[in-house]
């Protein structure tokens, strides 16, 4: 323990403060804590593949009520949604690129801008389950999946299993679900972050928190680019 | 790591080809590419969406991850988490697949 306390009473000795004792420089300290973050992130890449395997086993059983569901689902909202999710995506790079160069303000502004793209794409969410709701395509007591809303306005009369049906939206409930639950949770991450710096607290020598946070984010951003096909997209030729 | 500092129009050029593919992605949706193959259709529709999402999954993690830039130690760990995915989903669906093969004399 004494050999702690010396290297944190004598913060003078190392050029950047934040080096733990542990670690040999910076620089292995930051390799240590990415290659952390991302045996992190492969949890979560199983977490999400259980849910993803359970949807290809029943997209395979169900194929006719998917494609059905998967129609019932406004392709925009989720095009849209992808294309703010990106922008978001180059955003948060942009914040770890300003930090790595020590410009607070840039950063301040690009986790500010990511916060708000985040927030436009559960807006979005918001809506469009919101509509899934009035048309009560929840699972549960009231479901009933009879009918659709066509993009252009129109309403469409559907011929499907129920019990077929209401695994098809369980699943997409529960992707999309745990999904928006990842961009909550992100968008407390970065206001922790836009705290962090807005007290100074990040340098081009230590920005680690940045840089994590920033994998987290992308990471959601890769889940939500394959949800979007295998949700939206099942087939819309024959069903547009 | 050894701080590398990616270009802005690095991260610029990126983004443009996500977004490309994205409109890609939507408006192929439409397009029927259903193919005869051997008396059989086959529509390359989910294929073609699912290969434009491992590309662009490909191009976040190389450039916005930063794995283009780093050490294999952080590599390996990608890679180790994408193989046991693949893992994870052929082994399950060579069970469902194929269940479908073998047919009980008795029906």
């Amino acid at each position: 323990m004494s050999e702690h306390s010396v290297s944190v009473t004598e913060p003078a000795a190392h050029p950047h403060g934040m080096l733990q004792h542990h670690f040999t420089d910076m620089e292995q300290q930051k390799d240590a804590a990415s290659m952390g973050m991302w045996v992190f992130l492969v949890t979560e890449i199983m977490f999400f593949g259980g849910m993803f395997a359970a949807y290809l086993v029943y997209r395979y059983w169900y194929y006719g009520a998917f494609v059905l569901g998967s129609t019932s689902l406004n392709i925009w909202f989720g095009a849209i949604n992808t294309g703010v999710l990106i922008c978001s995506s180059l955003t948060m790079a942009m914040a770890v690129h300003s930090a790595a160069l020590g410009a607070r303000k840039a950063l301040i502004v690009f986790l500010i801008l990511t916060m708000l793209l985040g927030g436009i794409f559960l807006g979005i969410k918001a809506k469009e389950y919101y509509d899934k709701y009035v048309e009560h395509h929840i699972p549960g007591e009231n479901f009933k999946f009879d009918s659709m809303t066509m993009p252009d306005g129109s309403e469409r009369e559907v011929h499907v299993d129920q019990g077929q049906a209401q695994i098809y939206f369980s699943l997409y409930f529960l992707l999309t679900g745990m999904h928006a639950i990842h961009m909550i949770i992100g968008e407390g991450l970065l206001t922790a972050l836009l705290i962090m710096s807005w007290l100074r607290r990040f340098g081009s020598s230590y920005y680690t928190p940045v840089e994590n946070i920033g994998l987290y984010w992308h990471f959601v951003d890769i889940v939500w680019i394959f949800l979007f096909p295998l949700l939206y997209l099942i087939s819309r030729v024959h069903h547009v | 790591m050894s701080d590398h500092i990616v270009p802005v129009k690095i991260y610029v050029a990126v983004f443009a080809i996500l977004l490309i593919c994205t409109f890609l992605t939507a408006g192929i949706a439409f397009v029927d590419l259903t193919v005869n193959i051997a008396g059989h259709a086959v529509n390359f529709n989910p294929a073609v969406a699912l290969l434009i999402a491992i590309f662009k999954a490909t191009l976040v993690i190389l450039f916005f991850m930063h794995i283009k830039y780093s050490k294999w130690v952080t590599r390996t760990v990608v890679i180790a988490g994408v193989f046991w995915l693949c893992i994870l989903l052929s082994l399950t669906m060579t069970d469902y697949l194929s269940r479908a093969f073998l047919t009980s004399p008795v029906h």
